[in-house]
């Protein structure tokens, strides 16, 4: 896996440093500061979430999962953890790269901001400081619950976002069981956003995981 | 040279009578004319002869009676110890047959055949324990005295005046391996008797004037000797048979005997055993029940079955005839089996009687064409017809059931009737002619007869005479008569009356056996076709239980071995009360030994029950288990053969239960097997082909590096990452079925919008969709399910996938839902070629694929796995056509819980 990674990402003109273990991950990570991290779950010494939980603990780099299909829960785990995309094997090259592009993208954008516009796709804008919402131009009315999770999902667009981050960051830890809600205002927004609710363009559902705002 | 092949079924016959007897025991009769012969004294010898040869010698029991010779051989000889055995307040030592079981010598001394063991024992006879030896294939020897033989056992009871009750069947004699004859001059036997060798001084005298009669000596020598020539003569012919030396004797004889309920008849069993012995024929005991012989008492009736049991242990089949006339029965029998002689008692009609009457035999006699009959007297001064009733069968000495309340009620019912009778006649006397007045009574006993019976209505003929005597003729209010010609009247009267008495009693029994047939009848009708219907083991074993209970009365219970042989009561017992208490050990003995036991059989008659082994086609399948209320009700001839026509249903329809069931294990073992070698091919050649691609087309580039224009390269990575996703999206498949069919597939039911599930589908398989026309009809507002989405997913991927794979480009795919209050139906519908007819539901099985081979094939699990995951969701799947071509997939999901509600809210952010 890492001869492939390695000889697919320095053709595409990154530079790679490796680690065969979750321990030295995590001193090569300290040592080089890079700008992306890919992790693959399957670690020979230790569980992939807790190497998430220590880069955490002092960085903010993107963190790109890799999980085979034996480790769906601990993708999940390692989303909560703060892992920012992941990734199922097998996957192609080009799939990875475009998640690199916007890992990039967004934290050269000076992450997460607080802030001013988040344009999606072509047609949706969401203004964070104003408070509102235009697709195709035109401004969306929506409800305050709404907003909030298009505004969640806008301040991290890009990122995947677990169900339990949205349902803590929305409707407050002690909603983290009713993912219900999340599907109802979710299927709301889309009735209101997208042209054809079945055939999303801009909110994506992330399978079994959460959703992401494209961009 | 035809003539002298000899026949096939005799050669048969002859291997499998060796056969037979290389697996049992083989049983030496020391056989003797009297006590004190010296039959234990030479089975010592030989005993210790073998013992010299280093055969493994025991002595299973001997009775020396304190002879001094014969204790002196027992020396150095293994004894087993005796069983004790409390009877009747003396303890009884008995032979330990289990013990002897244990021990398995190879030889065991088994002294007196003959003996009769304490009650409690196993068996009633010894000569059982011995039979039960021979079968685990130990080697008995054993002592046997003339009078002991079933067959002579009334000559020697004439010669010698006393009568043995302990007897051997004439089977076990005749199979003994060999008989050794021990025979001593009656003068020398007495010389020794005198010396008190063979009794103790005091027992000897009395011996002496009762039994050790010279003439008594010498008649039992005879016999004995008798009996020895006979064996040898039989052997002499089982030699010739044997190496083919052929002669002339008569081929097929068969004998029938006729019995009635009467003494006769077991001389007349005897006689015939012994004429089929000398013969060597098959023989028949017949018994013809006519309406008359059904009225006897219950004991007349026990003393035939207990006849026709002696002639079953002398080696006849028996049969027992219901009809109405008996000699028409016994010609209709004779022929059908081929009977050539016929042997039966002496008319018992005689003079006018016989000549008025007829007789049976002169019936029988002048039918029966190319049959000889063999007539019997009886011996001078026995009592022909009533004679001493014989011994019930042990444990058949329940009192008959029928109450003697009914039978006085039926002559109380004639008093009365005649008392109706002369009532009526009084006031009819004066208007009506005397005649009439006769009518009256003659229509009493008509009516008694048909109400009550034969006894109730003689007694009106009787007293309808008086009646009329006393009141209507002159003088009045006497019995006394002026004018004789009365006389005429009364005696018309009466034997009219009495005729038609008798008459009516005829028909009333002949109705009342007709019903009782057709009762049986029904009762077999209606038990074949509950069992017929049944398709459970537990159901036929309930029905068995209830019609027994129904037909034999009291409770029954089938008892059915484990894998080791070992019976034992049913896990859970379907009867509402199981059967307390049956004797597993006895149902053990019976499973093993195919035979019947307990109450009214030969073997542990003191058993809580009556045992019945369930012979099947190939074994012994189970034991029944029966505790009647009344033993009769099982044992009369006709209950007999209804119970034995009974278990062999029972069992047929248990066989039939079985064999589906292992044709079922069977179907499902090669359903197995088929699946693996499916799986097998499938994944051979499904996995090798891509392989073959990439590592061809790998290689070409790692070794052709710099001789490859950049567009084959192009095109062999390409055909690279092509084949290796075709092999991961396999691999992935058959990973998702092994995990489904290991059961550690876990759902994550969750509400979800269907909406969305439909949406990620369609975005994951959005490249393949692009030609696509895909049109989707929800349900207005959120359609909630209750699922596993990611399972849910997969199954419309899936499905999505083989309407791409499997119809042309550009045809349209629709999905749509619809919802009821309990279900969710998700159809997804192409216009395709469709589902071959008759395909509809294979097209689910795993590893099934509509065409084999194609380039696009998967492996045909994509269809397994939906139906997989639909069903443990509690949902279904189907495929069909559909109208103006192509396929709908329909899967229909159960909405368990209403789905939930969430409260608007009302006006915009802010």
């Amino acid at each position: 896996m890492r001869r492939f990674l390695r000889a697919s990402l320095r053709s595409h003109g990154f530079q790679v440093f490796e680690a065969d273990t979750g321990s030295r991950g995590v001193i090569e990570a300290g040592l080089r500061k890079p700008e992306v991290v890919i992790l693959d779950l399957g670690l020979p010494d230790m569980d992939g979430v807790d190497v998430v939980t220590a880069l955490r603990e002092w960085t903010r780099v993107p963190i790109i999962v890799l999980s085979a299909r034996s480790t769906e829960e601990h993708k999940i785990e390692a989303l909560d953890a703060g892992a920012d995309d992941y990734l199922t094997k097998p996957f192609g090259i080009g799939e990875l790269i475009a998640r690199i592009r916007v890992a990039l993208r967004r934290s050269a954008a000076g992450a997460e901001s607080q802030s001013g516009e988040v344009l999606s796709g072509g047609g949706l804008k969401v203004d964070l400081l104003r408070r509102t919402v235009f697709v195709g131009g035109r401004e969306v009315r929506l409800t305050p619950t709404e907003y909030r999770l298009l505004a969640v999902l806008a301040r991290h667009a890009g990122r995947v976002l677990t169900h339990r981050q949205l349902l803590v960051e929305v409707w407050g830890p002690s909603h983290v069981g009713d993912s219900h809600y999340l599907r109802i205002y979710m299927s709301q927004l889309r009735q209101k956003l997208e042209t054809d609710p079945a055939k999303p363009e801009y909110l994506i559902t992330e399978s079994g995981v959460g959703y992401r705002l494209r961009v | 040279m035809s003539a002298e092949r000899p026949d096939p079924d005799a050669l048969l016959a002859r291997v499998e009578r060796d056969e037979a007897k290389a697996r049992r025991g083989r049983l030496k009769v020391f056989f003797g004319a009297a006590a004190g012969v010296g039959k234990t004294y030479s089975m010592l010898q030989a005993a210790r002869e073998r013992r010299a040869d280093g055969v493994d010698v025991v002595v299973g029991l001997v009775e020396t009676h304190g002879r001094k010779e014969t204790q002196a051989l027992l020396e150095g000889l293994e004894v087993l110890p005796v069983r004790t055995v409390e009877y009747r307040g003396t303890v009884v030592g008995e032979f330990d047959l289990d013990g002897a079981l244990k021990r398995r010598p190879s030889v065991i001394l088994v002294d007196e055949l003959a003996h009769t063991n304490a009650a409690g024992s196993r068996h009633p006879k010894r000569w059982q324990d011995v039979e039960e030896l021979l079968r685990a294939g130990i080697d008995v020897y054993t002592t046997l005295n003339v009078q002991h033989l079933e067959s002579l056992n009334d000559d020697v009871g004439q010669i010698s005046g006393i009568r043995v009750w302990e007897t051997v069947p004439d089977t076990v004699f005749e199979a003994a391996d060999e008989v050794e004859l021990i025979d001593l001059p009656p003068d020398e036997l007495l010389v020794r008797l005198k010396e008190g060798k063979v009794y103790i001084p005091q027992q000897a005298e009395l011996a002496a004037e009762n039994f050790f009669r010279k003439g008594n000596l010498i008649a039992l020598r005879e016999l004995a000797l008798r009996q020895t020539a006979d064996r040898v003569d039989a052997q002499m012919r089982d030699y010739r048979e044997d190496h083919t030396i052929r002669e002339v004797w008569q081929v097929g004889e068969r004998i029938l005997v006729c019995i009635g309920p009467n003494r006769m008849a077991e001389r007349l069993i005897r006689a015939g055993k012994r004429l089929a012995t000398s013969l060597r024929a098959e023989w028949l005991v017949a018994y013809v029940e006519t309406p008359p012989l059904q009225r006897l008492p219950a004991e007349r009736r026990d003393a035939v079955l207990r006849m026709l049991r002696l002639a079953e242990q002398l080696g006849a089949e028996t049969v027992t005839l219901s009809a109405p006339d008996m000699s028409e029965a016994v010609i209709d029998l004779a022929k059908e089996r081929n009977v050539t002689k016929i042997v039966m008692g002496k008319p018992q009609r005689r003079g006018w009687r016989r000549w008025l009457l007829g007789s049976v035999v002169d019936t029988i006699i002048a039918e029966a064409h190319n049959i000889n009959v063999y007539l019997l007297g009886s011996p001078q001064g026995e009592d022909r017809g009533r004679g001493a009733v014989p011994a019930p069968l042990p444990g058949l000495s329940v009192k008959p059931d029928r109450s003697t309340r009914a039978a006085y009620r039926g002559y109380l019912g004639a008093a009365a009737t005649t008392f109706l009778c002369t009532l009526m006649a009084k006031a009819m006397f004066g208007r009506f002619e005397l005649t009439n007045l006769v009518m009256v009574y003659l229509l009493g006993v008509i009516f008694v007869a048909t109400r009550y019976g034969r006894g109730p209505s003689i007694l009106a003929s009787v007293l309808g005479v008086l009646a009329f005597d006393f009141f209507f003729v002159l003088p009045y209010q006497s019995f006394s008569v002026a004018d004789t010609q009365y006389f005429f009247t009364f005696a018309v009267m009466l034997s009219v009356a009495l005729v038609i008495a008798n008459l009516m009693a005829n028909v009333r029994s002949q109705a009342k056996v007709a019903s009782h047939r057709e009762r049986r009848a029904t009762v077999l009708y209606a038990m074949s076709k509950e069992l017929a219907a049944s398709r459970s083991e537990a159901e036929i074993v309930q029905i068995a239980v209830h019609q027994i209970g129904i037909e034999f009365g009291g409770r029954s219970v089938l008892l059915f071995p484990d894998e080791n042989g070992r019976i034992g009561y049913p896990i859970s017992p379907l009867a509402e009360e199981p059967f307390p208490g049956a004797d597993l050990s006895v149902a053990q003995w019976v499973f093993d030994h195919n035979d019947m036991a307990g109450q009214g059989t030969n073997t542990l008659p003191g058993a809580n029950g009556v045992y019945i082994p369930l012979t099947g086609a190939e074994k012994t399948i189970g034991v029944l288990v029966m505790a009647p209320a009344n033993l009769r009700r099982v044992f009369l001839p006709e209950q007999q053969k209804l119970l034995q026509t009974f278990v062999n249903l029972i069992v047929q329809a248990i066989e039939r239960v079985r064999l589906a069931e292992q044709a079922r294990v069977n179907q499902v073992q090669m359903e197995s097997e088929r699946l693996r070698n499916s799986l097998l091919s499938s994944i051979s050649h499904d996995l090798r082909t891509p392989l073959a691609t990439i590592v061809g087309s790998a290689s070409t580039l790692v070794e052709g590096d710099y001789a490859l224009e950049p567009e084959d390269r192009r095109e062999l990575s390409r055909a690279i990452y092509d084949e290796a996703r075709r092999m991961a999206s396999l691999v992935n498949n058959i990973l998702d079925m092994a995990w489904f069919d290991a059961g550690v597939v876990k759902l994550h039911l969750q509400w979800h919008v269907l909406e969305e599930i439909v949406g990620t589908v369609l975005t994951r398989l959005q490249k393949q969709l692009e030609q696509r026309a895909v049109t989707v009809r929800l349900p207005p507002g959120t359609p909630f399910v209750y699922v596993d989405s990611v399972m849910l997913e997969q199954v419309l991927a899936n499905l999505l996938e083989n309407a791409i794979r499997y119809t042309p480009e550009n045809s349209p795919i629709e999905i749509a839902a619809e919802a009821t209050p309990f279900t969710m139906t998700i159809t997804v519908a192409d216009r395709g070629p469709g589902i071959p007819k008759g395909q509809e539901e294979l097209i689910f099985e795993k590893f099934y694929r509509l065409r084999h081979e194609g380039p696009q094939s998967g492996v045909g699990l994509g269809l397994a796995i939906c139906r997989a995951i639909v069903e443990a969701h509690g949902g279904y799947i189907r495929a069909r056509n559909r109208a103006g071509g192509g396929a709908v997939f329909t899967i229909v999901l159960p909405l368990r819980e209403s789905p939930p509600r969430i409260e608007p809210e009302e006006g915009p952010a802010d």
